[in-house]
């Protein structure tokens, strides 16, 4: 079943057309690579799914619901969340506040008044710190953390909500190559219950961890389909050869 | 710091209560606006419309129905403050999409001048001259009058407030208005509707202005046109930006010491004082952004934590420990 289906999505932008007529099919627990030559659009289409930005034409819908002109609260409430491709811990609240805020995100207003969940959602924030390896660090503030470490705080706060779908904008820039595989490991033991959809200029943490792979290139989808197969397709490696 | 405050009219002759109570109740809308904007990321420049209109309506309703009874009209007065605010939201904060700073700026401005200008030309208001010769505040049967009870009054409520307050920021409910100040298009990806927070947040600022409205009609006798505009909301601007914003009791203090310094000014360089404040204002915002109690309280201590792992000083030690004891 697909989880996420995008069709004919278009973008333009004044006269610049970013994205034309792209489809996109993530299914199920599936992990799903984006990947393309820069300024190909595949920013952009991650932008128009998350809501940054919105599609000019063509439709997004996920679980079966369609959220092309959504808000971000409602697609978070869809089953949406996202890391950023800049990341955007809150860098002057503790760690573990930053979690905390990412997890009580469900919860009434007057209950968030009277502080109610606080006591009950402390396992689940030390539960996702520990995950992810911040465990002792979690008094500290956010922006003191290392380049890599917020990278995974910002993991942890996308999956605390427990989507459906991940977005992943560049998840391993700026890391070392310890903790680019660190990284590909972390996201192992979601995938019952999670699907990803990453865009990534490393090709080798792409194929590592992708079923599947969809090539953008000036805007429209070159290839898409099982890792291998479209590893080894010749328009793939045309587009990227000619942009190299 | 209350202690002080507790014993202060014991030393003060009537004129220093009068002016110390005034403290207080400006004290108090200078809370309201740092509650909006320290806390909430919400530039309002239109705090003194709230503030104005609740002095107004109780003014109303006190010369027009002859109700004086301080329980009836204190509660009538936040209501109106919250009513208004809540009515200003719905134009300026509550869409369906956050709006930006400075939209809520200029919105909030232009209403108060707005209001101003209305109040001005309004005969049954008293136009230019506003309603003066308020009868004072009942409680049952005792006359409330300016002066030491009047003092205290002002005092219990300042306290009440800033208590309140105080535990409503350091809720997890405080944790999402932090996480709006620093990156409120972050947070909505989290699923939270950040405009229904900040409508939130600026109607109950809009009742402690409201409060405050109430207090300082009846304290003055007196509600005028320049109670609801621009210039009492930018004033009340300066108190906090002065004090300190996002600490409640910068705004309180930032109140004292420019009342203060504008009276001492007023009587040896009356000309010059304006310049002087311009000046020190200035100063405070290049080279202190937090305001004079950013020299008593770290950034860290300003903006608080949340969660139960740095709750309370006494569980820490125990809690290293066992970090300690699962590390090696």
């Amino acid at each position: 079943m697909n989880l996420l289906e995008a069709r004919g999505v278009t973008k333009t932008y004044g006269t610049l057309t970013a994205l034309s007529n792209v489809d996109l099919l993530v299914r199920q627990g599936e992990f799903h690579g984006l990947i393309g030559p820069n300024g190909s659009g595949k920013s952009t289409l991650l932008k128009c799914i998350a809501g940054a930005e919105v599609a000019t034409d063509g439709s997004i819908a996920l679980g079966g619901r369609d959220i092309t002109y959504a808000t971000a609260p409602e697609r978070s409430r869809a089953g949406l969340s996202l890391k950023f491709q800049i990341t955007a811990v809150l860098a002057e609240l503790s760690v573990y506040d930053n979690v905390l805020l990412a997890l009580q995100a469900q919860q009434s207003m007057p209950g968030l008044m009277l502080s109610r969940s606080r006591h009950a959602l402390h396992e689940r924030v030390m539960h996702l710190l520990s995950r992810f390896q911040l465990e002792a660090r979690r008094d500290e503030l956010a922006g003191v953390l290392s380049h890599g470490q917020q990278q995974w705080l910002e993991i942890a706060m996308a999956l605390a909500r427990e989507p459906k779908l991940l977005l992943l904008d560049e998840p391993t820039a700026g890391m070392s190559p310890q903790e680019r595989r660190a990284t590909g490991e972390l996201f192992m033991p979601i995938k019952d219950n999670c699907s990803l959809l990453i865009v990534e200029h490393d090709l080798d943490f792409i194929k590592d961890i992708c079923d599947s792979l969809t090539v953008l290139d000036q805007g429209q989808v070159v290839a898409s389909g099982p890792t291998q197969q479209v590893q080894n397709s010749d328009r793939v490696r045309e587009a990227y050869l000619s942009h190299a | 710091m209350l202690a002080i405050a507790l014993i202060l009219p014991l030393f003060l002759d009537d004129f220093w209560v009068l002016f110390s109570t005034r403290v207080l109740i400006l004290g108090l809308l200078a809370l309201s606006f740092d509650l909006v904007w320290g806390y909430s990321g919400i530039l309002s420049f239109g705090q003194a419309l709230f503030f104005g209109m609740a002095g107004y309506c109780t003014a109303l309703l006190a010369t027009k129905l002859a109700i004086t009874s301080v329980f009836v009209l204190l509660p009538t007065a936040a209501l109106v403050g919250l009513i208004v605010a809540f009515a200003v939201a719905v134009i300026v904060i509550l869409g369906k999409r956050p709006p930006g700073v400075v939209f809520v700026a200029l919105g909030t401005l232009t209403g108060s001048y707005v209001v101003e200008r209305l109040a001005r030309g309004w005969s049954y208001v008293g136009g230019q001259n506003g309603i003066s010769s308020l009868p004072r505040l009942t409680a049952a049967s005792y006359e409330i009058s300016e002066g030491p009870v009047f003092y205290y009054m002002a005092l219990v409520l300042l306290v009440l407030v800033y208590v309140g307050l105080r535990l409503l920021v350091r809720s997890q409910f405080g944790l999402v208005l932090a996480g709006i100040r620093q990156r409120e298009s972050r947070i909505a990806f989290f699923g939270y509707k950040t405009q229904n927070y900040k409508g939130l947040v600026f109607s109950l600022a809009g009742f402690v202005s409201g409060l405050a409205g109430g207090l300082y009609a009846f304290h003055e006798g007196f509600v005028g046109p320049g109670q609801l505009g621009p210039v009492l909301s930018t004033q009340v601007v300066l108190y906090a930006l002065f004090g300190g914003v996002g600490t409640l009791i910068g705004p309180v203090v930032g109140t004292g010491l420019i009342d203060l310094l504008g009276f001492y000014f007023s009587h040896v360089w009356n000309t010059g004082w304006p310049i002087i404040l311009g000046l020190l204002l200035l100063v405070i915002v290049m080279f202190r952004p937090t305001g004079l109690i950013g020299f008593f309280v770290s950034e860290r201590e300003r903006v608080g934590s949340f969660g139960r792992s740095s709750e309370g000083d006494q569980r820490r030690p125990a809690r290293r420990k066992a970090a300690e004891r699962v590390a090696p």
